[in-house]
């Protein structure tokens, strides 16, 4: 009663509706008849796109994590920040748990999504499913929500417009290394789709 | 009349809250949880004690709003003298200082984005406490909004983590965190837990009853 050929049941996340869709053409999608809640998207090649955007964006987290962010000059005197340098520097300066929480929802947790994301894709990619899998990309759902970089993208800008008046800030390579990293995690977020990652990770163990 | 929708919970059907699967409901002692079978989640009809943790949490944003506010969430320290920073302040300085749309990013984000949050869950939770059955499909609206646009209320306290890390210029300047930054920080992480544990499934539930 639960699976018939091409129509496959599904319940709404959001209004626990039941209705059977129908199968879709690529970049189409399934939308609950009742409440417009987005369901599935049928997206092309959705596994190995998202790789290759989740490994570039990895690239690129390396080049933002290794190079100055932004440098403060003033009066002869210099200040040169990297991107991890907020979150030590509240931590530092006796705020330990703000400044754990900015590393964690601006660096750690968007590097766990991205090397989490490839540790399960990339064996996918050729039919094989690794140890604990599963468990990965259940993680890598989990704290999704909690991976803030483009609100930290949004700070940096802020913060620079607040300092350019009365100083000159300059931008370093990591900056436009982050600005990178956020395009290729926006893409690589675009071309995947969970329920099918879930639904191959089901196949093969 | 509508007929009644065929909902996953009249079907006995569980829906899995990571992947997605529809697990059918086995008869299990009380205390124990049937786990999904395809990722190992536990299975719930609805979120657990939904309004309860959402209201738990909302009030204690509530409470931390007050500090976040009136609290300093940074001071600017220039040859010797302090100035404290709110929340508000921050605000009226980028006004002041000519630099508008700024200004107005960090006003709908760190002002308006939680007051409006905070009501906005308020509301949901009274309709469903009053099984209320006006516009289900609105207020599902209203939570996807609500849930969508609380992260972006962490913008000041990434400023302020950018500010302090950059302005250390000893006697000439130099930027301090302020005790509201951690009391902000506190109302933005609960009213994102607040969304998170609020179910919307519990707005259409009221529509299946009494038809
Ligand atoms: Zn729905
Ligand atoms: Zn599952």
């Amino acid at each position: 009663m639960t699976k018939t050929a091409g129509n496959a049941l599904i319940a709404c996340h959001d209004c626990d509706l039941l209705f059977r869709a129908r199968p879709l053409r690529n970049s189409e999608r399934a939308a609950c008849p009742r409440c417009g809640a987005v369901l599935y998207h049928k997206r092309p090649q959705t596994i190995s796109r998202a790789l290759i955007y989740s490994l570039t964006a990895l690239i690129f987290f390396g080049l933002a994590n290794f190079f100055p962010f932004m440098t403060f000059k003033m009066q002869g005197r210099e200040q040169v920040t990297f991107l991890v340098s907020g979150g030590l520097e509240l931590f530092q300066q006796g705020f330990r748990g703000l400044g754990i929480l900015v590393l964690a929802v601006g660096v750690l947790l968007p590097f766990l999504r991205i090397i989490g994301t490839l540790y399960v894709l990339i064996p996918l990619e050729f039919n094989l499913v690794v140890w604990k899998a599963k468990e990965t990309f259940k993680f890598v759902e989990a704290i999704t929500p909690w991976a803030m970089m483009e609100v930290l993208m949004l700070g940096v800008i802020v913060a620079y417009v607040k300092l350019i008046d009365i100083t000159t800030i300059v931008l370093g390579t990591s900056l436009y290394s982050f600005a990178a990293l956020i395009l290729f995690m926006t893409l690589s977020s675009a071309a995947l789709e969970p329920i099918e990652v879930w639904a191959r990770l089901e196949q093969r163990s | 009349m509508k007929k009644t929708a065929v909902t996953a919970l009249s079907a006995s059907l569980l829906n899995c809250r990571t992947c997605h699967k529809l697990n059918q409901a086995q008869p299990l002692p009380r205390g124990c949880h049937q786990l999904c079978s395809r990722c190992g989640t536990r299975l719930y009809f609805r979120k657990p004690n939904s309004l309860a943790r959402s209201w738990a949490l909302t009030i204690t944003a509530l409470i931390l709003y007050i500090p976040a506010n009136l609290l300093p969430v940074m001071t600017v320290i220039s040859y010797g003298r302090g100035k404290p920073n709110t929340i508000l302040s921050g605000v009226t300085h980028l006004i002041a200082a000519g630099m508008y749309p700024i200004a107005l990013i960090v006003f709908v984000a760190s002002i308006i984005v939680p007051i409006v949050k905070l009501i906005a869950i308020i509301c949901l939770l009274i309709s469903v406490q009053k099984k209320s059955r006006w516009h289900p499909r609105q207020r599902t609206m209203l939570y996807r909004i609500t849930e969508g646009i609380g992260r972006w209320s962490m913008l000041d306290i990434f400023v302020i983590g950018i500010l302090t890390a950059l302005v250390k210029l000893g006697s000439i300047a130099t930027i301090e965190p302020g005790i509201g930054a951690v009391f902000f920080a506190g109302v933005v992480i609960t009213t994102i837990l607040a969304a998170m544990s609020f179910d919307p499934r519990l707005i259409w539930d009221a529509m299946e009853k009494e038809q």
